[in-house]
């Protein structure tokens, strides 16, 4: 067909559109919402699309891009202070698992070399969802979030001695391929190991080299020309040549990538080539759930379920135990350690790559290939089902335990001590409120849903609950009560709206104090009820101006009256704007809402200004 | 040699005509140290211990500042009321202060002459700045006359410069300790 191009954007578009905000609203999260609409038009649905694997192929890109993105974020020495877990739990998740699922997969009567090839595939976990959930949950920064990184960067590396290893163990297994492997083996990369190592590690050096000297030029250069599409054109260029590069050498075209993201992680274009790429990769990224929904082979399901049961089950329990032993050698807590396991047991998009692989050197037969996919889909689209019941049953259950064994806080501790101050959140923002509190005496309980902070917490004889704000339960037990004020000093900005008016609900003698991200999100705080915001950035922005006129000149003092003056005005501004905000209609796309609004907002500071001239306090001085 | 030590209080420097040069008159003096009040303490947190070691290190203080509401800026008050602190400043067994000069250097807006029972302004200059006089004397220093500018919102460049030269002038006379006349208390 010659619109297949147009056909297929239309039908992948129309069913992402449809469903993922669906997904979303329900609760499901948007992994699911794609991979439900993947089953939808998929060969198993209703046959829009009836060649899944093209698709994938295609799709695989995004992950691609998505680990670029990772090692953009990622500076070199971020990676150095995480090559413990790296190397030690991720090689040991690697090898444990192989050796159990393979020696399961020998104990049901596979061949030894397949038994090993099954138990590689499946070792490794699915980074795309892993990590898109991790991010939609704000993880990554976390205990939980760096190991299990840190597992998923370390398979991504074994990736390539697996599939080096592939053609080699059909030799072994059988003599009848030897020469076709070799064939193979010859195709892929070719010359000896020692070559291969050699090549690598010029293709990084030369990488560097490039990325330090020629792409700073180069993105210079364009950014002068002012050409807002080519500069989206070169961050595309540089992702789809380092994966072509890295791919011709036989590393991972995702692991070249990585590499190539961390090179330039310490260049000054970083945002400006995330912020180029980021949607490209978010669409690619949905496709490629997509193309993983798609795929799940329901007549291979149908025909044999049992199988496909026990296979899926035997696979998430082998993973989960092998992680949960690991992940408590290693350190994590057990909630986190609860969440790291889960978030890793599912099998990866790799497991499709390395069993076509082992099918192309007839390693494999179509019916255990075809089998085993089927398993490493399901695995993945239960993934997201098993995070929501972890949000939903365990961390429940284990705030209570959590909260429980701390001595303080049965309630009777709270009536007797009210603690007048609850803070949730205790990051960056948080810290500095309730180190003020503290200073000064002030009793707070602290809400956090970190338990590393908790730890640490509890030995300065703090109050710390583990939990989720948004659970009424957790803010009862928490003494919301007893207490006055509740600070919402929480990161994430819909969690923030989420919570107030249930609390206004349920305790409504409480002052809500809210950190605000912006002047939207400010509005939208007052909206749901909060007593008093503020705007995140602020208070330290107008703390730097200040300093600033200092150094151009400004005496201190009339420095300080500028900044005041400025800084009520701009309060005074926003509660005005308020109304405006109500006028618009959610359909002006916030992009221009926000761009229309910061032009208003500069108007009016340049009238303001001229106005104070007039109104000085001290043109008409007490002078006696 | 005595050192003096100038606690210069102005909210709106940039605005000062007379203020400004009498400051930058007393920064060039020798052996006087100027401390803009306004300009270190911006947010009124003053640093109390800071303020005593200067005075200590000082055997006389001028207070100069224009005459706001018949008294100090602000900031000055606020100055006063947290550094002359009991025990320090006055008290038994305070003696920090005691045997230092204190002078105050003021600039103001009304004519000499509306400083008058019969004036606009009802009573003297020496009336108006009877607190500071108990104050230094709470403090056991002697309080010497003030060094007055009448009129400052009309003043030429000329009456500037020359104010500010015998500003520098007084300065040098504490400076080398010679003797100045004390502050006449009035009776009414």
């Amino acid at each position: 067909m010659n619109d297949g191009f147009l056909y297929y954007a239309l039908i992948f578009l129309a069913s992402a559109v449809l469903v993922v905000p669906l997904a979303k609203r329900s609760g499901l999260g948007s992994i699911l919402g794609y991979l439900l609409a993947g089953v939808v038009i998929g060969p198993f649905g209703m046959k829009f699309i009836n060649n899944p694997d093209a698709i994938l192929h295609f799709a695989e890109f995004g992950v691609v891009m998505m680990l670029f993105l990772i090692g953009l974020e990622l500076q070199p020495q971020t990676l150095w202070r995480l090559r413990k877990p790296i190397l030690g739990l991720g090689s040991s998740q690697v090898i444990l698992t192989t050796l159990l699922i393979s020696g399961a997969a020998f104990a049901l009567g596979q061949p030894w070399a397949v038994s090993l090839a099954i138990g590689m595939g499946l070792a490794l976990s699915s980074t795309a969802i892993v990590i898109q959930l991790m991010q939609e949950r704000n993880l990554m920064p976390t205990h939980t979030g760096q190991s299990a990184f840190s597992v998923l960067l370390f398979q991504d590396i074994a990736v390539i001695p697996i599939l080096a290893a592939i053609p080699l163990l059909a030799v072994a297994g059988d003599v009848n391929s030897l020469v076709h492997a070799y064939e193979v083996v010859e195709d892929r990369a070719g010359g000896s190991l020692w070559q291969k190592a050699l090549t690598v590690l010029g293709m990084v050096s030369f990488l560097i080299l490039i990325g330090h000297y020629v792409v700073r030029h180069i993105l210079h250069y364009i950014a002068k020309t002012n050409l807002r599409e080519i500069s989206t054109a070169f961050a595309l260029l540089l992702v789809v040549g380092v994966a072509l590069l890295m791919d011709s050498i036989g590393l991972s075209p995702a692991l070249g990538a990585f590499i190539a993201g961390v090179i330039l992680a310490d260049s000054e274009y970083r945002h400006e080539i995330e912020t180029q790429i980021e949607p490209f990769k978010a669409i690619l990224l949905g496709l490629f759930f997509i193309s993983v929904g798609m795929s799940i082979n329901f007549d291979v399901f149908v025909s044999q379920p049992m199988t496909v049961f026990s296979l899926v089950l035997a696979l998430l329990v082998i993973k989960l135990f092998v992680l949960f032993v690991l992940g408590k050698i290693f350190k994590l807590d057990f909630s986190e350690n609860i969440l790291f396991s889960t978030l890793l047991a599912q099998g990866g998009e790799f497991a499709f790559v390395i069993f076509a692989f082992a099918l192309q050197v007839r390693l494999l037969d179509e019916n255990t290939a075809s089998l085993l996919n089927l398993t490493v889909a399901i695995s993945m689209a239960l993934t997201p089902i098993l995070i929501l019941l972890h949000d939903r049953v365990v961390v429940k259950l284990l705030s209570k335990s959590y909260n429980n064994n701390d001595p303080q806080s049965d309630l009777s501790a709270n009536i007797i001590a009210p603690r007048p101050v609850i803070i949730a959140g205790y990051g960056r923002f948080g810290q500095i409120i309730g180190r003020l509190l503290m200073a000064n005496g002030i009793k707070a309980t602290i809400l956090d849903h970190d338990p590393h902070q908790i730890d640490f917490l509890r030995k300065f004889d703090m109050k710390v609950y583990y939990g989720d704000v948004k659970d009424m339960e957790i803010l009862h037990s928490a003494g919301a009560d007893t207490a006055q004020i509740l600070v919402l000093a929480l990161d994430d900005r819909d969690a923030s709206l989420k919570v107030i008016p249930r609390v206004k609900e349920r305790f409504p003698h409480l002052k809500i104090l809210a950190r605000a991200y912006d002047r939207r999100h400010a509005y939208d705080l007052t909206k749901a009820g909060a007593d008093y915001y503020i705007r995140e950035t602020f208070g330290s922005a107008l703390m730097l101006g200040e300093e600033l006129l200092k150094f151009l000149g400004t005496d201190p003092y009339h420095a300080k009256k500028l900044v005041r003056k400025f800084s009520r005005h701009d309060i005074e501004t926003l509660k005005s704007s308020f109304d405006h905000f109500e006028d618009n209609n959610a359909l002006i796309s916030f992009a221009i809402q926000s761009r229309d609004e910061l032009i208003k907002i500069f108007e009016e500071d340049r009238k303001d200004m001229e106005r104070q001239h007039d109104d000085d306090d001290w043109d008409n001085p007490p002078r006696t | 040699m005595n050192p003096v030590l100038v606690v210069f209080a102005h909210p709106a420097l940039h605005r000062s005509k007379v203020n400004k040069q009498m400051f930058e008159a007393a920064q060039a003096t020798e052996g006087v140290t100027a401390h803009n009040l306004y300009a270190a303490y911006p947010d009124f947190d003053i640093n109390i211990s800071r303020e005593h070691e200067l005075m200590e290190q000082h055997s006389a203080i001028v207070l100069q500042h224009p005459f706001f509401w018949y008294s100090a800026p602000s900031l000055l008050k606020e100055w006063m009321d947290r550094t002359l602190s009991l025990g320090w400043a006055y008290g038994p067994n305070a003696t920090a202060l005691h045997g230092k000069v204190l002078m105050s250097a003021i600039t103001m807006g009304g004519a000499a002459h509306a400083y008058h029972p019969e004036g606009q302004n009802r009573y003297t200059i020496n009336q108006f700045l009877t607190p500071f006089d108990q104050t230094a004397h709470l403090c056991g220093m002697s309080y010497v006359e003030p060094f007055l500018f009448h009129s400052a919102l009309r003043a030429t460049p000329q009456d500037i410069n020359l104010h500010c030269q015998s500003y520098s002038e007084r300065l040098s006379a504490l400076r080398d300790g010679l003797p100045l006349p004390l502050f006449e208390r009035s009776h009414s």
